[in-house]
């Protein structure tokens, strides 16, 4: 009886405490709209690419450079870099192209190869190209004045 | 002996039907009804032909065959010459097959070759196709540069790209390009299939050689 009593007490209270978080919960507006749960969200407008522009300024240090052009097609696999075929060594200067940093040939103990090294193989996994798209997360990120002019 | 004898008669008088064939007149048939008839006969003939060898132009029948249909044709549908934006496609033929037609009564009979390869079960895997894709690919490559790309200028002439309307990248190598005498092969390869291990043809493209 009186174990029953407590329950009770501790079910009627945790209702209490979790009944102001269900009213907000009407007030947040996730990503996604406010659309039921049953309907489909409207789709949202596919962005084209950026046409091709300059080299794009970084806006931190340790941040790999954006792709200023699209590469809607580009194979990389074990058979094929297509990005090497501008930006390796024996390409970038007919190409016009930014040459591949001296980084990407040593290994994870430092080690310096011959060839690009495996984990810096797929260009796409740190360089990415650009949509014009607003970020879905606004923030108040400042690059910093020493390598970003404002 | 005798048997000898009646052989010789036999070609001898074959010749002899042959020759009557071809150079004596005809005094049955009017000249008039042997060119109608004849005429017809040969548009009919004529007509026939070119329409089988226009159908073996033709997409279904390239991939009729499944060295085609699960390799090259599955590669070729992820690129722009299958999709793209105003919805124009360049099938099989448009650029593997040329449009003149002395040049595509060679190709057909050098494709005649692929017979014997389908024949001989040459790439009947993709582990197969993939082993030859090289050498195949530079079957490709080499023509091409031969011809000067000519199946690629059937549709694309260079003398008809607005500059201004082309990426800055695309702009820079063109005008580079024509003017060195290039062709549209030497930078465009694997653009309607994918590319073979390309170590060994321009191994600064490919991060090392890959062991099977």
């Amino acid at each position: 009886m009186k174990r029953s009593l407590a329950l009770t007490c501790t079910l009627a209270a945790s209702i209490m405490l979790s009944l102001p978080t269900v009213v907000m919960a009407d007030d947040v507006k996730s990503l996604r709209g406010t659309a039921g749960i049953d309907a489909a969200s409207a789709a949202p407008v596919i962005k084209q690419w950026a046409p091709d522009q300059e080299p794009i300024e970084r806006d931190y240090v340790q941040q790999p450079p954006l792709v200023p052009h699209a590469v809607e097609g580009y194979k990389m696999n074990r058979k094929v870099n297509k990005c090497l075929s501008c930006h390796g060594w024996t390409k970038y200067k007919e190409a016009g192209a930014t040459k591949i940093s001296q980084t990407h040939f040593a290994d994870r103990d430092e080690n310096v190869l011959a060839n690009i090294a495996p984990r810096r193989y797929f260009c796409d996994g740190c360089h990415v190209p650009q949509r014009n798209a607003k970020p879905l997360v606004s923030n108040t990120f400042t690059p910093v004045p020493a390598i970003h002019q404002p | 002996m005798n048997d000898k004898n009646r052989q010789d008669g036999d070609s001898g008088s074959q010749a002899r039907g042959w020759r009557e064939f071809f150079l004596r007149p005809t005094a049955r048939y009017s000249v008039a009804s042997l060119l109608v008839l004849g005429g017809a006969v040969g548009i009919l003939f004529w007509g026939g032909f070119n329409w089988a060898m226009e159908l073996s132009n033709t997409e279904d029948f390239c991939i009729s065959c499944h060295e085609m249909r699960v390799n090259v044709y599955e590669e070729y549908k992820d690129t722009i010459h299958y999709n793209n934006r105003t919805g124009v496609r360049a099938t099989c033929s448009d650029c593997h097959v040329p449009k003149e037609w002395q040049h595509k009564v060679v190709r057909k009979i050098v494709a005649t070759n692929e017979l014997l390869h389908k024949v001989l079960g040459s790439i009947d895997t993709p582990e197969k196709f993939e082993a030859k894709r090289l050498k195949l690919a530079r079957i490709v490559w080499r023509t091409m540069e031969r011809t000067d790309s000519r199946e690629c200028r059937n549709c694309h002439d260079y003398e008809s790209m607005e500059y201004m309307a082309q990426s800055r990248r695309a702009v820079d190598r063109h005008i580079k390009g024509f003017d060195e005498g290039k062709t549209c092969i030497d930078c465009h390869k694997g653009i309607a299939h994918s590319l073979p291990d390309m170590h060994e043809e321009d191994p600064s493209i490919v991060v090392g050689v890959v062991e099977e």
